[in-house]
């Protein structure tokens, strides 16, 4: 049976079309969006205690209950995963909240971090029948997501799936961030001994290294890596693949399948002239000098500029985190350059009023052209070009282009730089064979994941560049089925043999 | 993992550790380095694997006293272990055969050049080796480094010991007295500058090996970028060598002492604590 089937016959089961009764749809649609609580910003912005608070169980039935269970639910379609979101919402509306994560578990690995971190109103959210027909504000499916996923968590119910019979096959994955730690979680599933290589010596990649504790606490990915040990997934921190050991190594010690989610870690500079003044920094040094090595505490080695005045280029979900950190470490003032406008920005939309709400200051339509600094090295002034737009370039945006002669000296002491990332090049540098694209991504079959290199799998930033959580736990899953498929092939093959 | 086996005082601040890291011992090469965190509090700090012992499953580490780090390092006991290491990491030595290879080290410096030295005399070169510190006891190595060395000078501020002068008149002496056809140069980074421009003027090719300030040491985060020939590099991938003459070694000066300030109150802080 197809999708649209199986979804036509759920929502006819008979607590569905009941509890559909029960509310009349105009009644439901004259519900006002529920708003998330959210800790008062004059005490926020100087700690890393998470905003948004989460809803309380009332208040996500009521907010479920604006869903109306439609016959062609539209927002699934906006879901890079597909997640059956009237039913998981359904059951947030009849209170059966453990199911409602149950659901969200069919399809996504990370509920509770997609339903913070999502760009829901680019996504599930954009799609809803109320943003698209009745012009009215979406039904709050991320809030809703992380309600259920909170309570299964935070009420101990966190259901260990059924895992296959032993395949006796050793799987490595290489990366921790939401790519590999999804694809390992299936392939575990299915029977797989998996084992998890990260560089670095915490496990989840940009979840625990970029993504700041006041947008995702760190507890909320360890609890979800807990449960990948249950299940029998292993671990390896402080190993480098392709350098501690390589491809061809982790072979002979058996390992038969591999997948890259090696991420897009590596910052983008701009180049400009004093670009390399003490006190300019990638968003990437300075989310990891914080969330990774903790600089922000008394008892930490690791240092860390704790600027007055700070600037931060680029307008995404990194610069917003960039910029919230530096007021969390003491700024004055804290600023945003864009050059293009607020509309152009492709932070998410909660994040920019968050920063506002904060007193961060947005200088849009500027860019910075050069750097100024002392005799010690130290940067002191930006010199700012103002822009204006123009014509849409390739990926739809307007163009910013340079207003000739407007130009001016901010003053600065410290500076995040956050236009970007690109692929990490270790994993192609160690194997001349995989092919990659003119943009460094490896490439991939569209359908099955796979790469030039028949055992070899990716998905992710590595594949995408820098995408989304989603969207790279989303490859996980996909890999981890045709990775499944390929060796089953082959068993049954040599079976037969 | 990661235990300490072996602990030696080369001198009263520099202190050679041996330990276990059997995939990094096997797989690392002359110019390699790893990233060291002593313990869950601790920051990540590079060091040159300076030898390793594939069957014992070990790697050497010879670790100068600077801060809190590289004291707590240094503080361990054989039996305690340091809480991550990762490696090797940085591009190996490009090791040829040229002919006669000057190499220069500067105070702790000497630790990474030894397995450069070792590995251009087993490629068949002809190797002369200047080592220089401020005093007698600081000079280390210098037993190992004349085992693959067919000339050793050993130069001293004080004249403490070999003769009295800074590395750059060792060098001048031995390019006087002949062909040299590569130097490779390590040790703080006013000691390289200085040294490059000897080889500089000499018209010989040349090697220096960076010692950025790092975080991850993988590219991730650019904290190791210095200007080299007027592109923006990352030391840790892209080096740790690189051609001395074409290095910008004053924005590298300006760029160590980025957080001098913290670390110098942070050490006097442990200090402090320790006593
Ligand atoms: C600051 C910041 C904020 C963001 N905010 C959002 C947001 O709000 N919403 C959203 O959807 N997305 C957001 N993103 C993007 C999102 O985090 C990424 O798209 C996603 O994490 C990509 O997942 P991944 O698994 O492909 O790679 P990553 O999360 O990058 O993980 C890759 C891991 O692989 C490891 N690795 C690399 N090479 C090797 C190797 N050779 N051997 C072993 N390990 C290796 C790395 O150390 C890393 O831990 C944000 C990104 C950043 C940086
Ligand atoms: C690729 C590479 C290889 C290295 N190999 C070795 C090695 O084999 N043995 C060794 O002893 N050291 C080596 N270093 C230097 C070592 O990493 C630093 O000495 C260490 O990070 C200092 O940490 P700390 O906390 O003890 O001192 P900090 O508190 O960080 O610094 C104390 C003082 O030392 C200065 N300093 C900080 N970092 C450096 C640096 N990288 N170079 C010079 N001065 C610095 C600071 O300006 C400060 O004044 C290497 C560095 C790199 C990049
Ligand atoms: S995973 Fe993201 S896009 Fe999908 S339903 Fe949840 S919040 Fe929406
Ligand atoms: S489109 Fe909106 S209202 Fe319709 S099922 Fe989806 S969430 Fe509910
Ligand atoms: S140490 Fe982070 S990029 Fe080199």
């Amino acid at each position: 049976m197809d999708k649209a089937n199986i979804l036509k016959q759920e929502r006819e089961t008979t607590w569905r079309i009941e509890l559909r009764k029960k509310i009349k749809n105009k009644d439901r649609t004259s519900i006002e969006r529920v708003k998330m609580p959210e800790a008062d910003p004059s005490e926020r912005r100087r700690s890393f205690m998470e905003v948004n608070r989460g809803l309380t169980s009332e208040a996500a039935m009521t907010e479920a209950s604006r869903c109306l269970d439609c016959p062609t639910p539209t927002c699934i379609e906006g879901c890079p995963v597909g997640i059956n979101i009237p039913k998981f919402i359904k059951n947030i509306e009849r209170g059966e909240f453990l199911e409602a994560a149950r659901v969200l578990k069919e399809t996504s690995s990370l509920p509770a971090v997609c339903g913070r971190v999502c760009p829901q109103e680019k996504q599930c959210e954009a799609n809803c029948f109320y943003t698209r027909k009745l012009k009215k504000p979406a039904v709050a499916i991320g809030y809703l997501e992380r309600f259920a996923a909170d309570y299964e968590r935070e009420t101990g119910n966190i259901s260990i799936p059924k895992k296959a019979a032993s395949k006796n096959k050793k799987i490595a994955c290489i990366g921790s961030g939401p790519a590999g730690l999804s694809f390992a979680g299936e392939m575990a599933k299915r029977g797989y001994d998996v084992t998890v290589f990260e560089a670095l010596h915490e496990i989840g990649g940009v979840l625990k290294y970029g993504i700041p504790e006041f947008r995702l606490p760190n507890n909320i990915v360890d609890v979800e890596i807990e449960s990948l040990k249950k299940l029998g997934v292993k671990f390896e921190t402080n190993f480098i693949v392709g350098k501690t050991a390589t491809i061809e190594e982790l072979k002979q010690e058996g390992f038969e399948g591999f997948f890259v989610g090696s991420g897009a870690g590596l910052p983008r500079f701009m180049g400009i002239p004093g670009e390399n003044l003490v006190g300019i920094l990638s968003s990437n040094e300075y989310l990891t000098r914080v969330n990774l090595m903790e600089a922000n505490k008394e008892d930490s080695d690791t240092p860390i500029l704790k600027g007055k005045r700070v600037a931060v280029i680029g307008g995404g979900n990194t610069a917003m985190d960039s910029v919230r950190t530096a007021l969390r470490l003491g700024a004055e003032k804290a600023m945003i350059i864009y050059r293009r406008s607020e509309e152009e920005m492709p932070a998410r939309v909660e994040e920019i009023k968050h920063a506002k709400e904060e007193g961060v200051e947005f200088l849009t339509l500027q860019n910075p052209i050069e750097y100024l600094g002392d005799n010690k090295g130290y940067v002191r002034q930006i010199r700012v070009q103002r822009m204006k737009l123009g014509e849409p370039d390739a990926s739809g945006r307007r163009r910013p282009i340079p207003v000739e002669g407007d130009e001016y000296l901010l003053d600065v002491d410290t500076v995040v730089v956050s236009v970007g990332v690109a692929p990490n090049p270790l994993i192609p540098q160690s194997m001349p064979d995989l092919k990659t694209t003119s943009w460094r991504t490896l490439e991939v079959d569209q359908e099955s994941l796979q790469t030039s290199v028949p055992f070899m799998f990716a998905g992710g930033d590595i594949v995408r560049g820098g995408a989304t959580v989603i969207l790279a736990m989303g490859d996980g899953r996909k890999a981890a089925n045709a990775m499944d498929q390929q060796l089953s092939k082959n068993l049954e093959s040599s079976v037969k043999e | 993992m990661n235990k300490v086996v072996r602990k030696e005082f080369f001198s009263e601040n520099v202190v050679c550790l041996e330990v276990e890291a059997p995939r990094i011992a096997k797989a690392r090469r002359a110019g390699h380095f790893v990233i060291v965190r002593v313990d869950k509090k601790g920051e990540r700090i590079p060091l040159t694997i300076s030898s390793a012992d594939v069957d014992k499953g070990t790697i050497t580490l010879v670790v100068q006293r600077v801060g809190v780090t590289s004291k707590k390092l240094t503080d361990l006991e054989p039996g305690e272990c340091v809480a991550d290491l990762v490696g090797p990491l940085g591009q190996a030595t490009d090791v040829k055969k040229v002919g006669t290879v000057l190499a220069c080290g500067g105070g702790v410096g000497v630790a990474p050049l030894l397995p450069i030295v070792e590995a251009f005399k087993k490629a068949g070169n002809k190797v002369v080796s200047v080592l220089a510190a401020r005093t007698k006891d600081l000079i280390i190595l210098e037993k190992q480094i004349r085992e693959y060395s067919d000339d050793v000078l050993i130069m001293t501020d004080d004249g403490s010991y070999g003769e009295k002068g800074l590395i750059t008149e060792g060098m001048e002496k031995v390019i006087a007295r002949e062909k040299i056809d590569e130097a490779v140069i390590i040790g703080p980074a006013i000691m390289m500058k200085f040294a490059a421009e000897v080889t500089r003027k000499h018209g010989i090719p040349s090697i220096a090996s960076l010692n950025t300030i790092m975080v991850d040491g993988t590219g991730m985060c650019g904290a190791c970028r210095v200007t080299v020939d007027g592109k923006t590099k990352f030391v840790c991938v892209d080096g740790p060598e690189f051609d001395a003459h074409k290095v910008d070694f004053d924005e590298m000066l300006l760029r160590l002492n980025g957080y001098k300030d913290f670390e110098k109150n942070a050490y006097e802080r442990y200090n402090r604590m320790q006593q």
